[in-house]
């Protein structure tokens, strides 16, 4: 697309043009505060990658750590821990909360877990191995803990990202789109008042020059009646007919100005 | 910001998952496991016997549920149903695959942790031509 179809359809006046630089002024202050905001979120965004990474690796290892306590667990505690912990199942003693945080206007989860009532399953393994089942439990927590924080990064990853997006596309739109043109119809506008401009100069030369060459005219017409006037009276005074009154005249305008007769 | 869907901030939410009976015995035994009115149960045990059926429904049923929070899924199950976890893209629950003990954990399947290595690299290509 060429750059003058891209401008906006308006009457080409002087209001206009201040409205159309309002917007431009406007446009650009929306494009340079959007930009910041995508630099803020950017940062914030490469701040959770990296914490991302890192917890995914931790997770592992705290898994193995877990998986491991409960295999100690069942070794001493036998193996029919696992049906009467699937048979204790009521309600979840730990919960988790959710609750915002704010990024440059962007609103983040953020999880956090929590007990709720007391902590069922105290009797299990109360034959045997009861401490390792504790130690086993204390283990699943932790891991629960990495888990949550994992969560809520990896959500703010996903909204952040979808952020970002829409962030980076109003900045393009801004800068690409509107800024130019407007620009466009700035220019526009400029040119069609500089043409009404030229056009005014013209006409009112033009009228000058009409109006002078009226004025030549009645003045030349004046000179000649007076001429005329004068050779009649002269003709008059000296009973001599209009022609020679005229060469007299002539004749003595063209010795002396002053002295008519 | 009309079309991403609100955040919804509640006191307090539940933790799901889909794994083998080890993790989720472990899982239970800190006090995550929850049974409704209903007698459904917010986990499912996966095992020899499980379909990729159930799975499925079990994780439809987690992700639209209101009151979950997160779904914790063992990654060889993520990986029978990857179409679906590929596929979800809410913020809200937020799933995170785990490893399991009979399965080693393998990052390079992970829908999200690939997101982030994609971008990383990307990143790091991009600041270099800088």
């Amino acid at each position: 697309m060429s750059g003058q179809s891209q401008r906006l359809n308006v009457v080409p006046t002087v209001t206009m043009l201040g409205a159309m630089k309002a917007r431009l002024v406007g446009a650009t202050r929306g494009h340079a505060l959007l930009k910041k905001k995508s630099d803020a979120l950017t940062m914030q965004f490469r701040q959770i990658l990296k914490k991302i990474v890192s917890t995914k690796e931790s997770m592992g290892e705290v898994m193995k750590t877990s998986s491991f306590a409960l295999t100690e667990a069942k070794y001493v505690a036998g193996e029919n821990i696992k049906h009467i912990v699937l048979e204790n199942v009521q309600n979840a003693s730990l919960k988790v909360r959710s609750r915002q945080e704010n990024i440059a206007g962007v609103k983040l989860p953020k999880f956090e877990y929590f007990h709720e009532g007391e902590t069922k399953n105290d009797l299990t393994g109360l034959a045997r191995g009861g401490q390792q089942v504790q130690i086993c439990r204390a283990a699943y927590v932790k891991t629960i803990e990495v888990l949550v924080e994992l969560a809520s990064l990896q959500t703010s990853f996903l909204t952040l990202d979808e952020a970002i997006k829409t962030t980076n596309r109003r900045v393009n739109a801004l800068e690409n789109v509107v800024k130019p043109r407007i620009e466009n119809t700035i220019i526009y506008i400029k040119g069609e008042l500089d043409e009404l401009e030229r056009e005014d100069f013209f006409r009112l030369k033009k009228i000058q020059g009409y109006k002078k060459k009226a004025i030549e005219k009645q003045r030349a017409s004046a000179k000649g009646f007076a001429e005329d006037q004068i050779a009649e009276k002269m003709s008059l005074q000296r009973g001599i007919s209009m022609n020679a009154a005229h060469n007299m005249l002539s004749a003595a305008a063209g010795k002396d100005e002053d002295i008519i007769f | 910001m009309a079309g991403r869907a609100p955040i919804a901030t509640k006191s307090s939410a539940l933790i799901a998952m889909i794994a083998d009976e080890d993790t989720i015995t472990g899982f239970l035994l800190a006090g995550v496991g929850n049974v409704d009115l209903r007698r459904k149960t917010n986990y499912l045990i996966v095992d020899s016997k499980t379909t990729v059926k159930a799975i499925e429904d079990a994780f439809k049923d987690f992700t639209t549920k209101e009151d979950v929070a997160i779904v914790l899924i063992s990654q060889y199950v993520a990986n029978m149903i990857r179409f679906l976890v590929d596929s979800y893209n809410k913020p809200i629950p937020a799933i995170l695959e785990i490893p399991s003990k009979d399965h080693p954990y393998d990052p390079s399947h992970d829908s999200v942790l690939s997101r982030v290595k994609y971008l990383f690299s990307a990143e790091s290509v991009a600041s270099d031509r800088r």
